[in-house]
């Protein structure tokens, strides 16, 4: 290995780098973000939703939940890029979208059923409507129980994200086989990504543990 | 212009599908069953033994692992170390390689847990009758350990399945594989897709009562 | 002329002290016992009893002193070398001494037949049929031979200890440690423990038990002995210790524990 000319490979190869990164958090970032939200309507819908809605979600969920994410990238890929002519970029957001929505639903969920039912009951003794004690009893107490959970789908994510590079989105992985291709340090800059993966990773465990610290109740 | 659903391009081709989910499972097997429970169970030790090293380097596999995706270790695996080293490794064995080393990290923490689960009497109680810790640990400790561990682990396999897709993007004939060879050949996107992803919800669905089965059956009476 | 022979006590422990951490928890005790002689300790939470008694059957260490089963020397090696022996003898060593624990510590993988034949079969690598018919006989003394084939889950506090009375005692032990035993029991199934050991106490079997009930040290003992911060404050026959206590912290032990 030799340091110096890596160096200056990397100085060259500074900005693909950089927007390799920026597109793996971006694109990481706003499916958890959009994941998210479409998650908890998920477990909102199978909680508190009727027969038919609940039905029509579960079977929705246990569809993407048995699907691996690879498979759920070509496919939305291949049927959108075809039918509605969207970008790789957008086909990719949309899977990850499904697949974060699928794990948040899924442990939010758990996370309401969990909840004794005396807690409603006793909202319900001091008058609170259902909105209400939903606002101010049941989602703090089940968005804590489920925070642990929710930190390690967001790190999924951001794994998951290295398989956009399959259908050209370009994130690190497609940033660092291109940068490979033209300065060929394989070893060098494999393990810059992979350097770059386990820190994002780690610092979203690490972050998480800090803010379930900050949320706890004291006992 | 209209899509006429027309499935027979994909039934043709579906002993190639099936072909695929076969070795999806088997690899599978292999990496998870076979290999990565025997490192998640030598990991597992480690970390909880008595010698700091031993816990370090246990603790440092399994942090590293965890934190990297499966593409990425795959990648590595199957193209940066065989030019280091200068051999030639075939894909399948380059990804059972990288998915047992994957699965042992997530497994390790499986078994941790259940370790750490078991009532510290019990090791104690092996020792008292004068077997030593090597004896306790297999007549006592991991049969006990292993039980506790079986929806855990059950999880972890089929999660670990379904990360079997992503040895497609090398071009090993799994499932997805094929599926994207019919795609780019026959053009028939929903229902190559449809069938696909409904052949792993399938396999998935199998498995978990399969395993469900096998928990009831070792389950000890009570 | 012949030599009177001195019989070696079956179990001597010499000068024990053991820290834990900073914190000095045996403080040099001393204790002789000879074969059939059955041994009550007493005395507060915290006294030691119970460490000391794990200290016989290594599963704690001690740092200083002695303790000799039969005249061979648990754990270490004699001073002044004192090193640690090595695990395959202490495995060896524990053999010698049956324990049975508060919480049972049944294998619950196992049957109530398969929990005692495994020492008979792993340490002692007997054949199947004589450790079958070894550890029948002993369930059959402790008055489980119908639930041999039950498993742990399946039978009630009771019923767990006196299997684990009956896989200690099939190993043949020189000393048997019970280790508060009836502690962890509902209250109306502590008697039929008690009565298994006090019928092996009559059989002759050595013992030393910590334990809280007074009334079955009273009854069972051939002495008992008072522990109190590490060391051993008074001990002496039932009557002795029972009735009329020589130290004051025995007597104020004594009184908290209405005997």
């Amino acid at each position: 290995m030799d340091f110096t000319r890596f160096f200056s490979d990397l100085y060259t190869a500074r900005f693909a780098l950089l927007e390799g990164i920026g597109m793996t958090l971006i694109i990481s970032g706003i499916a958890i973000v959009l994941g998210t939200l479409l998650g908890i309507g998920v477990a909102l819908s199978l909680v508190y939703g009727g027969r038919v809605q609940r039905f029509i979600v579960r079977t929705f969920l246990e569809y993407v939940r048995g699907t691996p994410v690879f498979v759920l990238i070509l496919a939305c890929y291949y049927l959108l890029s075809t039918v509605i002519q969207l970008t790789p970029f957008q086909a990719g957001l949309i899977a990850l979208t499904v697949f974060c929505s699928s794990h948040v639903g899924e442990n939010l969920r758990g996370a309401l059923l969990a909840l004794p039912k005396g807690q409603t009951e006793a909202a319900k003794a001091i008058g609170l409507t259902f909105p209400q004690t939903f606002a101010y009893v049941l989602a703090p107490q089940a968005l804590r129980q489920a925070l642990p959970a929710w930190i390690n789908t967001a790190a999924e994510l951001v794994k998951a994200s290295t398989l956009l590079a399959v259908i050209g989105v370009v994130e690190l992985m497609l940033t660092t086989r291109q940068i490979i291709a033209l300065k060929p340090r394989p070893l060098e800059f494999y393990f810059l990504a992979g350097l770059v993966y386990f820190l994002i990773c780690f610092s979203i465990e690490r972050l998480g543990r800090a803010v379930e610290r900050r949320i706890a109740l004291p006992s | 212009m209209g899509y006429q659903l027309n499935f027979a391009p994909v039934w043709r081709d579906f002993d190639l599908l099936l072909s695929g989910l076969a070795l999806g499972i088997g690899m599978a097997i292999v990496s998870v069953l076979l290999v990565g429970n025997l490192i998640g169970l030598v990991a597992a030790f480690a970390m909880t033994s008595k010698h700091p090293v031993l816990r370090r380097v246990a603790g440092i596999y399994v942090t590293t692992i965890r934190n990297l995706p499966i593409y990425f270790l795959m990648l590595v695996a199957f193209f940066v170390l065989p030019q280091q080293l200068g051999v030639r490794i075939d894909k399948v064995h380059a990804f059972v390689g990288t998915l047992s080393i994957y699965a042992g990290a997530y497994l390790t923490e499986v078994y941790r847990g259940a370790l750490l689960a078991l009532p510290k009497g019990l090791r104690e109680a092996g020792l008292a009758i004068g077997m030593t810790e090597g004896q306790t640990r297999i007549w006592v400790i991991v049969p006990v350990m292993l039980r506790n561990a079986l929806p855990a682990l059950s999880n972890n396999f089929i999660s670990l399945f379904k990360d079997t897709s992503v040895a497609a993007a090398i071009a090993v004939p799994e499932l997805t594989f094929y599926a994207r060879q019919i795609n780019n050949n026959t053009f028939r996107v929903i229902e190559v897709w449809s069938v696909c992803s409904l052949m792993y919800v399938a396999a998935c669905y199998l498995i978990a009562a399969g395993l469900r089965l096998a928990e009831r059956r070792l389950a000890i009476p009570h | 002329m012949s030599q009177p022979v001195l019989e070696i006590p079956v179990l001597e422990i010499l000068g024990l002290h053991k820290k834990f951490k900073e914190i000095e928890v045996l403080k040099g005790v001393d204790l002789s016992m000879a074969t059939g002689d059955v041994v009550s300790i007493i005395g507060s939470s915290g006294s030691g009893k119970t460490t000391m008694l794990r200290c016989v059957n290594l599963l704690e260490d001690f740092q200083q002193g002695s303790i000799r089963i039969d005249g061979e020397e648990i754990g270490y090696t004699a001073a002044p070398e004192r090193r640690r022996r090595k695990e395959s003898e202490i495995a060896r060593q524990r053999s010698m001494t049956g324990m049975v624990f508060q919480q049972f510590n049944l294998f619950p993988h196992m049957t109530a037949l398969g929990n005692v034949t495994l020492g008979l079969l792993k340490v002692k690598k007997l054949p199947k049929a004589e450790a079958t018919a070894i550890a029948e006989k002993w369930l059959e003394r402790v008055g489980m031979a119908e639930r041999r084939n039950h498993f742990p889950g399946q039978l009630s506090g009771g019923q767990q200890q006196r299997v684990a009375i009956a896989r200690a005692i099939a190993m043949n032990p020189k000393v048997m440690l019970f280790d508060e035993v009836t502690s962890a029991l509902d209250p109306e199934l502590v008697n039929e423990v008690l009565n298994v050991i006090k019928s092996l106490a009559a059989d002759g079997m050595t013992m030393l038990l910590v334990t809280h009930e007074m009334k079955f040290a009273y009854e069972v003992s051939r002495r008992v002995v008072f522990m109190n911060q590490g060391r051993i404050e008074e001990q002496g026959a039932p009557e002795q210790v029972f009735r009329n206590p020589q130290s004051t912290r025995l007597a104020e032990f004594l009184k908290n524990a209405k005997f």
